[in-house]
């Protein structure tokens, strides 16, 4: 498949809020079921070994105009959780037979609750995870956990899901996860060549496609990439950090390359790199899952960071693996997570002396010129010191 | 008779009037400050953690002088010192959309520590970060402890997702009291984990907890004898600060029920900082946390229109009571780990509408008032469908304002006073209509 047809087809999944993906893959075999799930993770393993369609639901972005979700939340909460209620109450999830909202914090912890009152005929599940990293402590915490959605899945499906199911689909989501390592190592060595623009739309076809198709097409991608020939600027390169949940608009992210940056590391979409290591798909499959998210998972500031001298350690990890000149903070307004986080990061990175600058978005911004100011000063400046 | 061994409270109410309970509890909670600002001259540790999921008892089992953060934000909050200690940490780096709690906190930090009654306080020994019922205390902490770098320990109490309390949560808890809270406090403090201690904290507990309950249950009278709100901060002051397990928290509520319950003989209603409230007009039941910078103006609104808050979620967020939840020495752990997995805001949302309604039926209120707190998302997020949700199901009438905790920036008397006149309009009208129906 030539490069143009690839990005355009991730655009148009990107863009597509009626999940007519979804709905054609239900409509392929009778009976299939497809299970919705909010930022920032879930064990989709699980959803795969039941046979079912994991389908990443992260807000409406700027093609929603909502206007039944804002009679939901004050002008104070963030924008996620009321596109998300407007494709809910416009019918556009009524493809899902259910939804999972896992962990992340108290406006999307809450939603869980709200989603049960308002869509009563659906399976809504809140998914915690462990705050305590110790195998039989957190780890038995979560292993329970996950059962019981195994156990939901279960019944909805009307059959057990059994550990060679899970082992499989483990399998499946290694693979993904391996073909999405080597896209932003590619991403991060010649970023000329796979511009975060399209890595992103590559990531989001994972959303909405089983994960053998999206790891078919991030090979694809990579394989259409590497043979073009693209030009290469003299951009500073950046770690963008704080959209773990609600997303920038594509545009922003288009901005913040035009203004003279690579983004050779990112947290978008981290469900799909949440697990840093293969799980293993021999032994007990919940422990296995439930070991990987204990030592082996992202850090991000949904969760809790054991030891002070930990915090900001992933993002170093991120600025010096990838050669980064600097980082972008970039979070969603009254987003709590990330914006109480910030502050220590940025302790961090001045210890560090990694350049850093910030700013806020909505999944809806649309003016870029202040974006586009602001990156491209930051840009300019990094260009300066690393000459000076 | 039994004598009642109180302190006297030494205050004379002035032009402000105030029970004999609520200016006593002012008194502990000055003298806690006191004990928190003498703490290290005197050899004592020093604890910190959260109202919410609070677990006192244990705290003094290792005899830490325990201070509460958001009680100190409070109350910088009500002596209007907490504006500049935001503003201080929004210069420093905080964004303007988060926690005003933590920014107050922060802000104090970045003044000298100084604490609301004008003694410094001192840096914790321990942070216990008890993840009960709202995500930014995780954060919270990591700040204050990237600051001091002092110790600190996490107690993560699972959120109750699918409204029940499942046996692998409550195990899940025990199982961190047991291998990481409790072997945490007995190094930072030197001292050793005696559980008959724990016992015997846990028994004073129980009788506080049940003299509380009869207090706030007191509301269901006519006229009420309390306001569950705006009183009811005060009553819940000691319970769920510093004080819970402590004899004279028990002591406390032996007091301010046999207050309460003279106020009931008597057919009295509550009293207000201008007086005892004569004519009850509407019973109400709040949800969300007060504002602090401005508390007796807020307060002010409701009695004036003659309005009692008969019941409040608020005055259940560092312990759910009144559905016969008690402190257990018989299965001490296991207890505490009830208590803090049954806070307000580790309930899920049906949870708390089914509780709201249940308070609009048993204390026959007039309707739902919601304060919606820019600053609390663990509160605020998503009741609007509360409030539609409650109308629906009790055919009572609610109404929404918005206010913040101690960002004093955030709270517009006008509007405010606007929205609750149209509110008791409302209820008038209602009434009016129910009367005409019958008639």
């Amino acid at each position: 498949m030539k490069l143009t047809d690839i990005v355009a087809r991730c655009e148009h999944l990107f863009e597509d809020l009626d999940f007519n993906a979804v709905k054609e893959w239900k409509a392929a075999q009778p009976g299939r079921m497809a299970i919705g799930y909010m930022p920032i993770y879930v064990p989709r393993e699980i959803i795969h070994a039941a046979g079912m369609l994991p389908v990443g639901i992260y807000g409406g972005g700027d093609q929603i105009e909502v206007i039944q979700g804002d009679a939901y939340y004050q002008s104070y909460i963030c924008r996620i959780p009321r596109s998300t209620v407007e494709l809910g109450l416009t019918g556009r999830l009524d493809c899902l037979d259910g939804m999972l909202f896992p962990s992340i914090c108290d406006v999307i912890r809450n939603l869980s609750g709200m989603w049960q009152l308002m869509f009563k005929d659906k399976y809504v599940h809140y998914v915690d995870v462990p705050q305590n990293y110790d195998d039989s402590i957190g780890g038995e915490f979560y292993a329970h956990e996950m059962q019981q959605v195994r156990e939901d899945l279960a019944k909805l499906r009307g059959k057990p899901i059994t550990d060679d199911e899970l082992r499989a689909a483990i399998a499946v989501y290694n693979d993904n996860r391996a073909a999405i390592a080597e896209l932003y190592a590619y991403r991060a060595q010649a970023p000329w060549q796979a511009p975060t623009s399209e890595v992103y739309l590559v990531l989001r076809a994972g959303l909405v496609l089983p994960p053998e198709a999206h790891t078919q097409l991030v090979r694809d991608y990579l394989a259409a990439v590497k043979a073009e020939q693209r030009p290469k600027k003299d951009n500073a390169r950046v770690v963008l950090t704080g959209a773990f949940c609600e997303q920038p608009p594509l545009s922003l992210i288009k901005s913040i390359e035009m203004a003279g940056c690579y983004v050779v590391d990112d947290d978008f979409v981290l469900v799909s790199r949440w697990l840093r290591e293969p799980v293993p798909t021999d032994g007990d499959p919940l422990t296995a899952l439930s070991k990987a998210f204990l030592h082996h998972s992202v850090q991000s500031s949904p969760k809790y960071d054991e030891r002070r001298e930990d915090k900001g350690k992933f993002l170093l990890h991120q600025v010096k693996t990838r050669g980064a000149e600097g980082v972008i903070f970039a979070a969603p307004s009254f987003c709590d997570p990330a914006l109480l986080e910030r502050p220590m990061l940025q302790e961090v990175l001045a210890k560090h002396k990694v350049p850093y600058t910030a700013f806020k978005y909505a999944e809806n911004t649309g003016q870029m010129a202040p974006i586009r100011e602001q990156a491209g000063t930051f840009a300019d400046s990094i260009k300066l010191w690393s000459a000076a | 008779m039994a004598t009642i061994q109180m302190p006297q409270s030494q205050k004379k109410p002035a032009t402000v009037q105030k029970e004999d309970a609520m200016l006593l509890q002012k008194e502990m909670i000055n003298r806690n400050y006191h004990e928190l600002a003498t703490a290290h001259e005197t050899g004592r540790k020093v604890s910190a953690t959260f109202v919410p999921g609070n677990l006192n008892e244990l705290l003094m089992c290792f005899d830490f002088a325990r201070s509460l953060p958001e009680t100190n934000a409070l109350q910088n909050g009500m002596r209007k010192k907490s504006g500049k200690m935001i503003m201080d940490a929004e210069r420093d780096g905080h964004s303007e959309d988060v926690c005003t709690y933590v920014k107050a906190d922060l802000g104090m930090m970045l003044q000298g520590e100084v604490g609301p009654t004008g003694e410094k306080l001192p840096r914790p020994d321990v942070l216990l970060l008890s993840y009960t019922g709202c995500f930014t205390f995780m954060k919270w902490f990591e700040l204050v402890r990237q600051k001091y770098d002092c110790e600190t320990v996490m107690l993560h109490v699972p959120y109750q997702g699918d409204g029940h309390i499942s046996p692998n949560m409550r195990e899940y808890v025990v199982k961190q009291l047991k291998e990481k809270v409790i072997p945490t406090l007995e190094r930072v403090s030197g001292v050793k984990f005696d559980i008959d201690r724990l016992r015997q904290y846990m028994r004073e507990s129980t009788k506080a907890e049940e003299d509380l309950v009869a207090v706030l249950h007191s509301a269901k009278n006519r006229p009420s004898p309390i306001d569950g709100y705006f009183g009811g901060v005060y009553y819940i002051g000691p319970i769920f600060t510093a004080f819970r397990g402590a004899p004279e928290a028990t002591e406390y509520y032996r007091v301010l029920r046999a207050e309460i319950e003279e106020r009931v003989r008597a057919k009295k209603g509550p009293v207000t900082p201008e007086g005892e409230l004569e004519d009850e007009k509407y019973r109400l039941v709040v949800e969300g946390p007060p504002n602090w910078t401005h508390f007796r103006d807020f307060w002010k609104m409701f009695y004036e229109e003659g309005a009692v808050v008969v019941a409040s979620t608020y005055s259940k967020v560092g312990g759910v009571y009144d559905f016969g939840f008690r402190h257990d020495p018989d299965h001490p752990l296991e207890s505490l780990a009830e208590y803090c997995l049954g806070c307000y805001t580790n309930l899920n949302f049906p949870q708390r509408i089914d509780m709201i309604c249940r308070y609009l039926d048993e204390y026959q209120a007039d309707g739902l008032l919601i304060n919606s707190i820019k600053s609390c998302n663990s509160f605020s997020a998503g009741q609007l469908l509360m409030l539609r949700e409650v109308e629906k199901r009790t055919g009572k009438p609610a109404a929404f304002i918005e206010s913040d905790l101690v960002d004093p920036r955030y709270f517009s008397a006008a509007n405010i006073k606007n929205r609750l006149e149209s509110y008791f309009q409302m209820i008038k009208q209602k009434r009016a209509a129910a009367g005409a129906a019958v008639h």
